[in-house]
């Protein structure tokens, strides 16, 4: 066994959601995550992918305590995080970073860029001199493609895909060990999208960074992954190597996202086979009994409406969670 | 082979306060009754300005220039009225975000039937059984339900079905979907593409889908206009442009661009950004990012020239195939 990095254990975060009438008080959980668990090593990119509410950014969120869990364990280092205090949770995110999607909107549009690099230094490097700040910002620029030159330019100077450079490098100025990538390259065009991509992977190797990868995206995810979590109305359907995930997806849910994403191939895309979904994912307020993909998966029977499927194992490196992924 | 929408060298600027900005330069594109023109390339490529000026559309500081007919018509040089007439009976648009088309206080079946009265002065029950009828072709569950709701009762995939379902109500000559697929999940794009499938064939309307999604044309068109910084770098079959990309650009966005399909070491990238429309690079505005470039590019613009096979190109660098 390997030291333990991050162990996520059965980690739930319900939001108490009004429901019921405008003067009724009435609050019932939406359960956003919903006992997921999973293992991160030092330099491995776990890809999360779903479709959007499934709970991708609240688990990326949880791990970091940006949220706190309702329930489980997120063990990071051997200590779980959901248990410490502001204090020491602010110490131990000295490690733990994140880089949202939206460039421009996650950057403070008073600051420099140079300003925003710099800031976790000055949160947890108090006593650097100015200088040596500085010559650190402008080699963690120089590290992500900025030019050095540009550090005194405010984030709407820069291009989006600039602004995400911007993101990064703030995310890694304190040589963090895992950062939370929550659809980094979403908002990007394609050609920008490949140099972060290409970015990302050049730090964790260079970093041994270990990496959240969180997408809507299952080529990307592929492109960057070692392994892939399939998250659905805030369970995990299916956790396994991406080798196996690509090649023989074991979840009707993954096998549906994997057949739904486009092939910039003409002949292949409109010749492939389809598992097409109906409908659109259920309200988390009021999930399906049983298995709570049931309601799309053209696999249900009436077990899947009685018992919740166990993750189990589906071969080297797999687990899938479905009674019928056998069929 | 009529085209039922032309567009013959079409400039469109806008003036803001830093000087004129250029956003399509030269645009020539057409399309047929039953087929599919995919237009491709980058945000701020000149994509929807393109379309927004054939439907007149273009915002007040926007002027366009050039020819644009619908059978006879100069959209260009028509009156309001006779645009108003074309808008939504003869060429309808669908949007990347349906609330932008939809009234947020208006129930979707008087919204649908309301195009119908307005445009062919049909009777509310007629307009009120078309729209179910419409909606129905759209396959939306439950329509004579939907019919009562507002739009913001229904998923994002419903309501891109309703958008649909609004832009067929007059049966329409040509429709534009700028990005129909966009804000939508894969598995409720797939839903969608497969719908604009069924009604590129079964209504045999011309159909132009703008998409930066290389993936998303593959499915759907029958030829492909790739645009870079206003300008029309490549056009052809959706076969060729797949099979033997010519122009740089194509080659690189279909190198950048992460497929399921195969698996790759590392992502080929374009080097650097896209042009400042103000401030456009000399010669072929993509030399600065182009793995092909010598001196020529540098000093003269090259223009869009038809090649042997039909397929069409802008640039200097001797043509090859992405097989090389
Ligand atoms: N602060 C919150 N309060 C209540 N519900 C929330 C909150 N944050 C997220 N949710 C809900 O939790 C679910 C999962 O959201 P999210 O984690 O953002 O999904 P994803 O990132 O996969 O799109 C959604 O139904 C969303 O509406
Ligand atoms: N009202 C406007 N004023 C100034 N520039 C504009 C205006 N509308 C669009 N543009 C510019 O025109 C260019 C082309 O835009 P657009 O056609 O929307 O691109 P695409 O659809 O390919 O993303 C962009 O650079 C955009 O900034
Ligand atoms: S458990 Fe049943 S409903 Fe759930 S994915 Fe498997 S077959 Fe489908
Ligand atoms: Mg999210
Ligand atoms: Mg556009």
């Amino acid at each position: 066994m390997s030291d333990p990095f991050l162990q996520v254990r059965d980690l739930k975060v319900h939001f108490p959601v009004r429901t019921g009438g405008l003067f009724v008080g009435q609050y019932s959980p939406l359960k956003a995550v919903d006992g997921v668990t999973f293992d991160l090593n030092p330099g491995e990119t776990l890809g999360v992918v779903g479709e959007s509410g499934c709970g991708k950014s609240t688990l990326g969120r949880a791990v970091l305590q940006l949220v706190g869990a309702t329930d489980g364990v997120v063990s990071w280092l051997g200590t779980d995080l959901t248990s410490l205090n502001k204090k020491e949770l602010i110490a131990a995110r000295e490690n733990l970073q994140i880089v949202f999607q939206d460039p421009l909107a996650s950057l403070d549009p008073r600051m420099t860029a140079g300003d925003i690099i710099a800031e976790p230094l000055r949160n947890y490097r108090p006593t650097l001199t100015k200088a040596d700040r500085r010559k650190m910002v402008e080699d963690m620029m120089e590290r992500v493609g900025l030019l050095p030159r540009m550090i005194n330019r405010y984030p709407h100077e820069f291009s989006g895909g600039q602004c995400q450079r911007i993101g990064i490098a703030r995310a890694m100025i304190l040589r963090p060990r895992l950062v939370i990538c929550d659809e980094p390259v979403s908002a990007l065009d394609v050609s920008i999208q490949a140099q972060v991509v290409n970015l990302l992977m050049d730090l964790q190797r260079d970093f041994g960074l270990a990496l959240l990868f969180i997408s809507h995206d299952l080529a990307i995810v592929r492109h960057i992954s070692h392994r892939v979590l399939v998250l659905y109305l805030g369970k995990v359907m299916e956790l396994a190597d991406k080798a196996a995930l690509y090649a023989t997806p074991r979840h009707p849910y993954t096998q549906a996202l994997l057949s739904a994403v486009p092939i910039p191939d003409p002949t292949k895309e409109r010749n492939k086979d389809r598992v097409l979904l109906t409908g659109d994912l259920p309200s988390p307020l009021d999930p399906p009994s049983g298995c709570v993909f049931r309601t799309r998966c053209p696999r249900a029977s009436s077990v899947c409406a009685e018992t919740t499927p166990m993750l189990e194992s589906a071969g080297e490196g797999q687990a899938v969670a479905c009674h019928h992924w056998r069929d | 082979m009529t085209s039922v929408l032309e567009i013959d060298k079409l400039f469109v600027s806008f003036a803001t306060p830093d000087g004129a900005v250029e956003a399509v330069t030269g645009v020539s594109l057409s399309v047929e009754a039953g087929e599919c023109l995919g237009l491709v390339g980058e945000s701020g490529s000149g994509k929807s300005q393109t379309f927004m000026a054939a439907m007149g559309l273009l915002a007040d500081n926007g002027t366009a220039t050039g020819h644009i007919r619908l059978d006879g018509i100069n959209l260009l040089s028509a009156t309001e009225k006779q645009l108003n007439k074309v808008r939504g009976e003869r060429i309808a648009m669908i949007f990347q975000d349906p609330m932008t088309s939809l009234t947020p206080h208006m129930k979707i079946g008087r919204q649908l039937s309301e195009v119908l009265i307005e445009h062919q002065g049909a009777d509310k029950e007629t307009g009120r059984r078309r729209a179910l009828e419409m909606l129905d072709r759209v396959h939306i569950p439950e329509a004579e339900r939907r019919l009562d709701m507002y739009p913001h009762e229904l998923s994002g995939g419903l309501r891109q079905r309703v958008m649909i379902a609004m832009a067929l109500m007059c049966e329409p000559e040509v429709i534009i979907a700028d990005e129909p697929t966009t804000a939508l999940d894969v598995t409720v794009q797939a839903q969608i593409l497969d719908l604009l499938t069924e009604v590129k064939d079964n209504l045999g309307a011309a159909i132009v889908l703008i998409t930066h999604d290389l993936g998303v044309v593959a499915g759907l068109a029958d030829r492909v206009a790739v645009m870079y910084a206003g300008r029309i770098v490549e056009q052809g079959t959706v076969g060729d442009i797949f099979a033997t990309p010519t122009h740089p650009y194509t080659q690189g966005l279909l190198a950048c661009t992460p497929r399921l399909d195969v698996e790759t070491e590392e992502l080929v990238t374009i080097a650097g950004q896209p042009p400042n429309l103000q401030n456009l690079p000399t010669g072929c505005s993509f030399h600065p990012r182009c793995p092909h470039v010598f001196d020529q590019c540098k000093a003269q613009r090259p223009s869009l020239e038809k090649m042997p096979g039909g397929q069409a190109r802008a640039c200097f660098h001797a043509a090859m195939g992405a097989a090389e």
